[in-house]
């Protein structure tokens, strides 16, 4: 399948992130169409698009927005989760830097038909370039008139306000999201109610992904027809497919819903010389692991759902035989403890415990019982937290564990390191030390 | 009005059980006798689904749920631990989890023996731990307060303390910091647990991370012999459990009364009882030839205050305090009137005036139970007067607090200004200042006109002349119901047992005509630092005085005779809180030869020949005619109308020997508005003096806005600021006092 490119098309001018480089290839046209027809009219075209939410859950978006009441008098927020912090997740933040002027345009568009008037990007602490990028576009779209008061004439008003969180990763669960925008600790909300009844500042509110609105723009301008047109029935368009990982050239390859991981890892330049694809993961490390004889299954939630793990944030990593599992897995899990929130028990206690028997795997010094002993603490946080972060902690070891148990066990005596020079494994392998 | 209750049916282990929609699972199995384990539910605090030990299977759910969370639906199917692996699995599962960082201190920890979390690993936990790594560990322990403790290894991150500061006393001082295994319990770093409601935390607290510096490392639960109890400490009526271990109270904890406290209760009536034993007198005291006070058998000391009182009969003035059980209260109305013939008879030990005892005599005096707690809860607005709750009836203000929050209850306050109390309570400052009272009072009709509106009015309101009569005739004209907020556990008894100057002299004038036309004194537990005049000169012009007390006081140092009388714990008896509750206690601590008010008085009567008879005042009493008062003062340049209260925490003498407790007390300050304190050349933030009839103090200056102007407030009998004038009082007022 080859590429697509939509969202990344003009990235290689060096004026992409521009207000002018956008609107030089139709850019800032798609909102002044949505303005035509009505805000119901433009959930109902994003239902019929089918787009499906891009931050890894892959909720249909048109339904997500018909959740949020129209007429009840109270203000509307659309939060725009930028707050990408998975490991192998890739794909937001080089799109605000290369495209930050499409995830506005989709605001606008999404704020209209949600009938909101403030809208928020929640963005990742840890990128202060992406902030002084989008930050300028927003002033450009200001600026233009495209933001603010009565747009266009439009009576239709939208501020955005660009926040910066603090560097946590439970902050792109969307109601922990919402407590850290409002100035809380970033911790999960008990729901219901749902941030669509109430959400920011107890009032309806939308939380999406950037990719998903910044597909809007081009939905709208396109036509649902051009948009089914890419991809499956149940997963239909396109996306951005971060390729990380022991390929020749990572990055992000934009291609319909239904392309292979093979063909990913093709267009990425394939594995490097003399190694083989050892285990990968379609959509970053909370989604479980697959074997090689798994790269021709179709990248759509189905497919991928169907063959054991999910597509996530449809940013496959891939991991070449120079890997050692053990310390894949024990850097993973040392991630979900650094990250638990610790609001619940389970994510809380599990992912210290889970943690610290990988560590010692990984040193040599764990024992065999521990493996059994870590896919039952799996078990106990799977499905019993609070939130998500808990089952995507739980998810690394018992794939892994699935498919090279054996590697596991020489972990017991071997430390991860003994077995698998680490240098090995890196981009800098075979450079002279 | 009808109530109508939608009800759903919901199966829980196969039994179908009709409960009212929106019970939450946890509760409804509560009733069918399940015990789901649990740390972080809270019957009174919004379900936080934390710990997630109470995990469930609902049917046609794939994972298991929180019981405390979810409200029931109809049709819904649950299944607990009993009847499905599912949830077994995850209980066991969260329970091991819940340990493996948990110290194996249950031997010398205070919770241990009355542990939740204990309990449920013994009934729920493995026997052996899988768990061989390191556990965490943080210095131990440290104080988020004076009084309170925090043994962070010990928390199971439950946050009950922090949602019971934030939602129920409003004290948001201590959250949740750090996450992940880091996360802990904690203050900001200048910044105490500040709260008048702290101890409560240590009580929620499902395991042994709170503790008391008080009762830390003092005492096992099972070496407690426990007696529930109501708190002597102010009028709210609080249930306590008082828990004596070989014969000395240990510790006091709220109990369960939903009408009233709910499972509340403020740190004075937790902490405050080392007075309970402390400096007691022991034995009867009779002064010898040589005028010193010696020790004396009870059938002597008795013998000779029988004898003083017959000389000085109707000429003896009764002044009984505030702390007086019904019980006794009975006793020292039918003593003074019916046995020495006397009308000069007043509970209150505090400025009073005519305008009050009219007050008293028709709206509060064998009133019976009128307006609750529960009233309060789902009023459409509550006018305040001459009270501030937080300070003066805590427990009024946590179901103020709660109204206002859960049932837009709107708090407004005829005060002098925004407390940090009526801030809390979302509340309405109509600011005023003694003197401007009556007319505020009078003007704020537009709040209380709605159906099923309350006045509260505090015993202060007595030190605003006018004002209890306006609070009269608002509420004759609006139709609001009034109800009397006094400070003291035995006021409002005292009140319905007719402890009322009525044909009679109030307290203000036994003292000054002591030794005049008042010849005799019988004085209960009345404090010299309370009273509006002289009680140690009194005392020392009173031709004879007898004093009924429990501690050693100046008043007992000049009497003639003193008779001990037992502490709340040492008998049994009724405490009437503002509502007209009874509240009754039994004894604690048995204990030989102590004799309550009501007993010592008793043999008085019969020492004197008569049978003490108890007699219902009331319903003879001529009632006198409710007048408002119209003393308005002169106030000169440099000088400010005093405004004043107690805080909670003070010098009060029953606080006495409670360091931690102490230690939590607020500090003085000397409030006054931007205005007054250009008028009085007070700067911000600097220290000023306030003087008067010889008595002054020292503060730091707040400029407070919104505060009534021409008044200075000073807390009345705090460390540092003890004037004990009452409210009204012209004062001295300067600045620059390095």
């Amino acid at each position: 399948m080859t590429l697509t490119p939509v969202l990344t098309a003009h990235w290689d001018e060096a004026d992409s992130y521009t207000i002018g480089g956008y609107m030089r290839h139709g850019g800032y046209s798609a909102f002044k169409k949505a303005f035509q027809s009505g805000p119901d009219d433009i959930i109902n075209l994003v239902k019929d698009s089918g787009l499906r939410g891009r931050g890894g859950a892959g909720f249909p978006t048109g339904i997500k927005w018909s959740f949020v009441p129209q007429n009840d008098g109270k203000p509307h927020y659309l939060v725009v989760n930028a707050d990408e912090s998975e490991p192998g997740a890739c794909k937001d933040i080089p799109l605000m830097l290369a495209n930050p002027h499409a995830l506005i345009e989709g605001m606008i568009i999404a704020a209209y038909a949600m009938r909101c008037s403030h809208a928020f990007i929640y963005l990742r602490g840890e990128v202060p370039h992406v902030f002084r990028r989008v930050n300028a576009a927003i002033r450009e779209a200001y600026t233009a008139g495209y933001l603010g008061k009565n747009i266009m004439g439009s009576g239709f008003d939208l501020e955005i306000v660009l926040h910066a969180g603090a560097g946590a990763y439970i902050c792109g669960e969307e109601t922990a999201l919402l407590d850290s925008l409002e100035g809380r600790r970033g911790q999960p909300r008990l729901k219901p109610p749902f941030p669509a009844v109430a959400g920011l500042y107890a009032s309806p509110s939308c939380v999406n992904n950037v990719e998903t609105i910044a597909n809007i723009p081009y939905i709208v301008n396109n036509g649902v027809e051009w948009f089914r047109s890419f991809g499956t029935e149940k997963s239909p368009g396109f996306k951005l497919f971060a390729v990380s990982g022991h390929v020749k050239n990572p990055g992000i390859y934009e291609a319909p819903l239904g392309i292979t991981a093979r063909e990913l890892i093709e267009h990425a330049g394939g594995v490097r010389d003399g190694h083989q694809i050892k285990f990968w993961l379609p959509g970053g490390s909370s989604v479980p692991m697959l074997t090689p004889d798994l790269l021709d299954t179709p990248m759509t939630y189905e497919d991928i759902a169907a063959a054991g793990s999910m597509l996530g944030t449809g940013t496959p990593m891939v991991f070449d035989d120079s890997t050692s599992v053990v310390r894949a897995v024990a850097g993973w899990l040392a991630f979900y403890k650094h990250e638990s929130c610790g609001k619940c028990t389970p994510c809380r206690e599990g992912t210290y415990w889970i943690s610290d028997l990988l560590h010692r795997l990984e040193n040599g010094e764990g024992q065999e019982s521990d493996l059994d002993k870590i896919v039952e603490l799996c078990a106990q946080i799977s499905g019993r937290s609070f939130c998500a972060l808990g089952d995507a902690a739980s998810t690394p070891f018992p794939a892994a564990i699935k498919h090279f148990r054996d590697e596991f066990v020489t972990a017991t005596s071997t430390p991860a390191n003994d077995s698998f020079d680490q240098f090995a494994a890196t981009v800098f392998a075979g450079a002279t030390r | 009005m009808t109530v109508t209750t939608q009800t759903v049916t919901v199966t829980v282990d196969g039994v179908a059980v009709e409960v009212p929609a929106g019970t939450l699972i946890i509760r409804v199995a509560e009733m069918l006798g399940t015990a789901i384990p649990r740390f972080c539910d809270h019957p009174l605090l919004s379900p936080v689904a934390a710990c997630r030990a109470c995990l469930v299977e609902i049917e046609g759910q794939g994972k298991p749920q929180p019981a405390c969370a979810i409200p029931v639906t109809d049709g819904m199917v649950v299944k607990t631990q009993h009847t499905s692996d599912m949830a077994q699995q995850a209980q066991a599962g969260v329970m091991e989890f819940l340990l493996i960082n948990h110290p194996l201190d249950c031997p010398v920890c205070d919770k241990g023996g009355e542990c939740p979390l204990q309990n449920q690993a013994m009934a729920n936990g493995r026997g052996e731990s899988r768990f061989d790594g390191t556990k965490r560990s943080f210095p131990k322990p440290i104080n988020v307060s004076a009084q309170v403790l925090l043994d962070r290894e010990r928390c199971v991150s439950c946050a009950r303390c922090t949602r019971f500061a934030e939602q129920i006393a409003g004290d948001q001082f201590i959250a949740l910091l750090e996450r992940g295994a880091k996360q802990q319990v904690g203050t900001s770093e200048d910044q105490p647990f500040d709260s008048y409601f702290s101890g409560n935390t240590i009580q929620i607290c499902p395991v042994g991370a709170l503790t008391s510096a008080k009762y830390r490392f003092r005492s096992r639960p099972f070496d407690l012999v426990s007696t529930p109890s109501a708190c002597e400490h102010c009028a709210s009526g609080c249930a306590l459990r008082t828990d004596v271990r070989r014969g000395s109270v240990m510790r006091r904890l709220a109990w369960d009364a939903p009408e009233v406290n709910e499972e509340w209760n403020c740190d004075k009536g937790r902490f405050a009882f080392p007075y309970l034993s402390d400096g007691r007198l022991t034995s009867p005291l009779v002064r010898d030839e040589d005028g010193n006070l010696v020790p004396a058998s009870w059938p002597e000391a008795l013998r000779v205050a029988a004898a003083g009182l017959k000389e000085t009969g109707v000429a003896t003035g009764v002044l009984t305090g505030g702390r007086v059980t019904v019980e006794d209260a009975k006793a020292y109305a039918a003593f003074a009137r019916g046995v020495l013939g006397t009308n000069d008879v007043d509970f209150r030990a505090r400025a009073v005036g005519a305008e009050e005892t009219a007050f008293l005599a028709h709206h509060v005096a064998g009133k019976n139970i009128d307006v609750t707690y529960g009233d309060l809860e789902v009023a459409p607005s509550v006018l305040l007067v001459g009270l501030d709750p937080e300070d003066e009836s805590p427990i009024v203000f946590l179901r103020l607090r709660k109204a206002a929050l859960q049932h837009r209850t709107k708090v407004v306050s005829v005060a002098p200004y925004m407390t940090a109390g009526l801030a809390k309570m979302k509340g309405t400052l109509i600011a005023a200042g003694p003197f401007d009272e009556a007319t505020a009072i009078s003007g704020a009709a537009e709040h209380v006109k709605e159906a099923g509106s309350i006045i509260l009015v505090g015993e202060r309101a007595a030190t605003s002349p006018g004002a209890l009569k306006a609070v009269a005739d608002l509420a004759a004209s609006t139709g609001a119901r009034l109800a009397w907020v006094p400070r003291r556990a035995g006021d409002r008894g005292a009140v319905d047992a007719g402890l009322l100057p009525i044909n009679g002299r109030d307290i203000t004038t036994i003292l000054s005509e002591s030794g005049k036309a008042v010849k005799g004194l019988l004085v209960g537990g009345v404090s010299a630092s309370d009273v509006d005049g002289d009680l140690v000169a009194a005392v020392d012009a009173a031709q004879f005085v007898v004093s009924l007390e429990t501690r050693h006081s100046d008043v007992t140092e000049r009497a003639d005779v003193v008779l001990p009388v037992a502490v709340v714990t040492e008998k049994a008896g009724t405490f009437r809180n503002w509502e007209g509750r009874d509240r009754s206690f039994n004894v604690a601590i048995p204990t030989a030869n102590v004799l309550s008010d009501a007993d010592v008085l008793t043999e008085l009567a019969r020492e004197l020949g008569v049978e003490l008879d108890a007699t219902d005042f009331w319903a003879t009493a001529s009632k006198p005619e409710l007048v408002a008062g119209t003393h308005k003062p002169t106030v000169g340049s440099g000088q400010a109308v005093l405004a004043t209260w107690k805080h909670l925490l003070d010098k009060g003498t029953l606080q006495e020997g409670e360091p931690y407790l102490a230690a939590t007390s607020r500090v003085a300050v000397i409030r006054v508005s931007p205005a007054t304190a250009r008028s009085l050349n007070l700067v911000d933030g600097g220290q000023a003096k306030v003087e008067c009839c010889g008595r002054k103090a020292t503060a730091p200056v707040i400029e407070t806005a919104g505060m009534a102007d021409g008044v200075v407030w000073i807390p009345s009998n705090s460390e540092g600021a003890a004037l004990n004038l009452p409210s009204g009082c012209v004062v001295n007022v300067s600045g620059g006092v390095a």
